[in-house]
């Protein structure tokens, strides 16, 4: 009962905050003088071709630019009847990309869910990596395991993930015949979902991950490391070895459990880290997500482009924080009932 | 008869360093209580943990034997595989912690984790372990065992997370149950509840107890044998009862003197005079909004001092007593101006009897300024109120460095003096705390506190951290600065044996009333409020002929609305205090 009303208050909020980071989103990438349509009908005025002229200001009224900021937001959020009624993101219309001339929709299409894809592949292998190694880095503190380790995380951490993607790309491909680029073989691009399209997705998947999550599974192993030691300080270590515990179970059941609230708290801010993190891989891996194409729109000022862009990593964000709190709150008794009477 | 439990000549060691216990020996038999006492560092407690070898990392066992001989045979429990100490850990021997708030998992619910003993130890099926965990938790006083069962440990006071543990301790039926200072993380008289309900497991089920305290008042009470503990050797060990009346080892008749006891001998106390107040507080509350950092749940009020009225005389000390959560410390803080009290309270500072009070929580810059400089405060915890990273020159000048007192070589002299007043050598002055035992650090908390010349100082427990023979020296050393600089102290404690020695008036607070108030004298002899009387039965004496009053501490210590109608306190009635002789006042209603 608890649980269930602090997650319906909790996604309550969550809309809310997502309410405020859309202005503040827009707010931003107007923020720069000018817009992408400005920009071109200054330029091709300076060339003198009208009939450009004439589209730009036609694109310019049919979406609204002419009028005050606020009331391009709320025309672009659907709060606000646009030159075509209500017509926003709340109805569905996700705006026109002017660089690339084509709806927002259809140029992000698939690359929204492959980025989900991607870096949800990447924070499990982080977890997956991160949670045995840290542990038995704590458990075996001070001898050649947690040494080695350390030495591998620090790699981990200091090599550039692009710099990884092209050595792992090159024995990759050598050694065990891993595709080059893309997210899937080029055949299925536009094909509909089958079990073969699946099964090369895996496959392209194996190197992206791994070079994205490198870093942030040795960063999260060193922390749970960290962690775990000083849990293993508390007294109720002790009980617990007093009862006659093994010390795997032990381990397992006491002071990871506390020492996982953290690693938990995390799942919200490793999403955006790695959005952004892996544009370069991206990039270098030639990955169809969303990383390279913000980037592109940000460069051009292509304005409801980029901010769909990040109202989509903030969404993602903003949904990642509310699972890690509602999760924090299911695990630990303390937040739970804190405040309850005694 | 082969004893339970035979220690022999056993040496434990840190990595390449001397021995920290030496060549110790001893015995438990069946059924019996032994206490091993001494004072930290004394090696007691590595002692008895060697029995179930649950020692730091890089302790080693250097030598001897530690033979468990009980109904499943005869062990040596140096010598066993890690694989077999664990059927015994917690089966055979098991062994309760000295903080009850911390030895718990705070993630785990507390029939789990007494459960699991039974679980690990008898294969017990989760009914089966439940039904005899709920039997347990009745029998070591849970109201509620049901309740408790689900209940996490952060929702229950130190008594029954001791409780709790001591259940964990007893599920499976040791037949030796190791005690590492059990009690003396808690209030007086849970203490006493819990000491209580040890001893009456102990006669239901016949198990042994090495019970490892420092408290020679505990002793008395729960034990039959004594191991009196000196850096790592055995001082003197033998049945309690000659070693309690007639010591014979030269440290275990230091210990003695050392222990402040409560007087009992009929004395008239002196009430304070009213003539030269320092400090005045006029019906002080404090009331703290607990807001939950949540949206979805209510806000609610905590009452920590409800109408305190208490005055120090100049060059007195006036002492606070209560258990934990009484708001004694409140009170303090309020009167140091640390915080602020509800409205209608006041709080009176006076220099020098001539001059005009100051009202210490509406004050300008300037007079908060000289305020600051004749009030101070000494902490608790000597070991987290220095900082580790300033020396000790640094932190004795930073106080007179803010208030732009004196040159640098002035400060530093001045540092130098006050550490020659409170028996430091001012060649310390360039070290670290860290080089610093326990009770040097206090006598450094308090030179601090000095450094500004101060009229009035607050200690807050400031000995309840330190071993009984440092303690003595500390109060000593508090009663001749109070003599030779005419300092007016205020002095929060639990203990009334600290508090009987030091104190000219002493109140005695609970739920942020002041319940009784009297001169010492008056109060130790002659309490009336079943509260007092509770927390003066609770006080181990270190006589063997005066147990604690079990019966006494039950009427007091409960829950207020449980006294007797003349005392009876609710939440909508309160009895005012009334002045019953010359000096000494009672709650109660007349």
């Amino acid at each position: 009962m608890v649980m269930l009303r602090y997650a319906v208050y909790r996604f309550f909020t969550m809309l809310l905050t997502l309410v405020v980071v859309s202005v503040l989103i827009f707010v931003i990438i107007n923020l720069p003088p000018g817009d992408y349509l400005s920009n071109q009908i200054a330029e091709l005025q300076a060339s003198g071709q009208s009939a450009g002229v004439q589209k730009a200001e036609f694109l310019r009224k049919e979406y609204a630019l002419d009028r005050p900021i606020w009331e391009q937001y709320l025309i672009w959020m659907g709060f606000w009847p646009g030159p075509h009624g209500f017509d926003g993101l709340l109805q569905g219309n996700y705006g026109w990309s002017f660089e690339f001339d084509r709806p927002v929709a259809e140029i992000v299409g698939d690359t929204l869910w492959l980025t989900v894809v991607v870096n949800l592949a990447a924070i499990l292998f982080v977890y997956a990596v991160a949670l045995p190694l840290g542990v038995i880095a704590a458990a075996r503190s001070r001898t050649w395991i947690d040494y080695t380790s350390a030495f591998v995380g620090y790699l981990g951490l200091a090599t550039p993930n692009f710099l990884l993607a092209l050595i792992l790309f090159y024995y990759g491909h050598q050694y065990f015949n891993l595709p080059i680029g893309g997210l899937m073989d080029p055949s299925f691009e536009g094909q509909p979902m089958s079990w073969d399209k699946l099964k090369s997705i895996l496959v392209h998947l194996i190197v992206p991950t791994f070079v994205i999550g490198t870093s942030g599974a040795s960063a999260m192993m060193q922390r749970l490391r960290a962690n775990m030691l000083d849990e293993l300080g508390k007294p109720y270590v002790e009980t617990a070895i007093a009862k006659g515990m093994s010390p795997s179970r032990m381990l397992t059941k006491y002071p990871l459990r506390v020492a996982f609230n953290p690693f938990v708290a995390d799942i919200g801010n490793l999403l955006p880290s790695m959005v952004s993190g892996s544009v370069l891989v991206s990039v270098v891996l030639g990955l169809q997500t969303i990383g390279p194409t913000l980037l592109t729109a940000l460069k051009t000022q292509d304005q409801f482009l980029s901010a769909f862009i990040l109202m989509f990593v903030a969404l993602l964000t903003l949904i990642g924080t509310m699972i890690s709190d509602i999760l924090l709150v299911m695990l630990d008794p303390r937040i739970r009932y804190e405040g309850r009477d005694a | 008869m082969t004893a339970l439990l035979s220690v022999r000549d056993l040496s434990i060691g840190f990595g390449a360093g001397e021995s920290v216990v030496k060549g110790v020996s001893f015995d438990v038999d069946a059924g019996q209580t032994l206490a091993l006492v001494g004072e930290s560092g004394s090696g007691k407690t590595i002692s008895c943990r060697a029995a179930l070898r649950i020692l730091p990392r890089t302790a080693q066992i250097r030598s001897g034997t530690i033979t468990l001989n009980d109904s499943n045979g005869s062990v040596d429990l140096t010598r066993i595989s890690e694989r077999q100490m664990r059927d015994i850990r917690g089966n055979r021997v098991s062994m309760i912690f000295q903080e009850p708030m911390r030895s718990l998992s705070p993630l785990h619910k507390i029939g789990n984790q007494v459960s699991e003993v039974l679980w690990l130890h008898r294969g017990a099926s989760e009914a089966q372990a439940r039904k005899e965990v709920l039997t347990q938790f009745e029998r070591v006083g849970f109201p509620d065992p049901q309740r408790a069962y689900d209940s996490y440990p952060f929702e229950l006071s130190g008594g029954m997370r001791q409780r709790a543990m001591i259940a964990m301790a007893m599920v499976a039926r040791p037949e030796l149950l190791i005690a590492d200072e059990p009690t003396t993380a808690l209030d007086v008289t849970t203490q006493a509840q819990v000491l209580g309900l040890i001893k009456e497991l102990q006669r239901e089920t016949g198990m042994a107890l090495i019970l490892v305290t420092h408290d020679l008042g505990v002793v008395a009470n729960m034990a039959e044998q004594v191991v009196v503990m000196h850096k790592g050797r055995v001082m003197e060990s033998g049945a309690a009862a000659p070693i309690l009346t007639s010591p014979a080892h030269p440290y275990t008749q230091q210990l003695f003197n050392a222990a402040p006891c409560i007087p009992d001998e009929n004395a008239v106390g002196i009430p304070m005079s009213d003539e030269d107040m320092i400090l005045e507080m006029k019906d002080v509350s404090k009331t703290y909004t607990m807001r939950s950092s949540r949206g979805w749940q209510g806000e609610r009020l905590i009452h920590a001092c409800r109408g305190v009225d208490l005055k120090l005389a100049r060059g007195k000390t006036l002492a606070i007593v209560g258990e934990s959560g009484s708001g004694k410390t409140t009170a303090a803080r309020i009167a140091l101006g640390a915080e602020l009290p509800d409205p209608g309270g006041e709080v009176l500072f006076r220099t020098s009897a001539t001059e005009d009070p100051i009202t210490v929580h509406h004050m300008t810059r300037a007079q908060r300024t000289a305020f600051q400089r004749k009030a101070q405060m000494v902490f608790q915890d000597p070991y987290s109120s220095l900082s580790p990273r300033m020396r000790i020159q640094d932190a004795m000048t930073e106080p007179l460095e803010i208030h732009n007192i004196g040159t640098a070589s002035e400060q530093r002299d001045k540092a130098a003096d006050m550490l020659k007043r409170v028996g430091l050598n001012a060649d310390m002055l360039k070290r670290y705390p860290h080089a610093f035992s326990g009770g040097q650090r206090q006598r450094l908390s308090i030179a601090r506190a000095m450094m500004l010349d101060p009229q009035l100082i607050v200690c807050d427990e400031p000995t309840s951290a330190l071993d009984v023979s440092v303690q003595e020296q500390i109060l000593t050393l508090l009663e001749n600065l109070q003599d030779s600089l005419n300092l007016s102290y205020l002095f929060i404690s639990h203990d009334l044996a600290v508090v009987a020695r030091i104190a000219d008036e002493v109140a005695v607070m609970r739920r942020g009333l002041v319940v009784e108030q009297a001169p010492p004298e008056t109060l130790f002899y002659n309490p009336r409020h079943p509260y007092t009387k509770a927390l003066i039965a609770a006080q181990p004496e270190p006589d063997i002929n005066r147990p604690i009053n079990l019966k006494l501490v039950a009427l007091g210590a409960g829950s207020p609305d449980s006294w007797d109608d003349a005392f009876r306190l609710t939440d909508s009635v309160i009895p005012s205090l009334v002045e019953m002789e010359p000096g000494h006042k009672v709650r109660c209603h007349v």
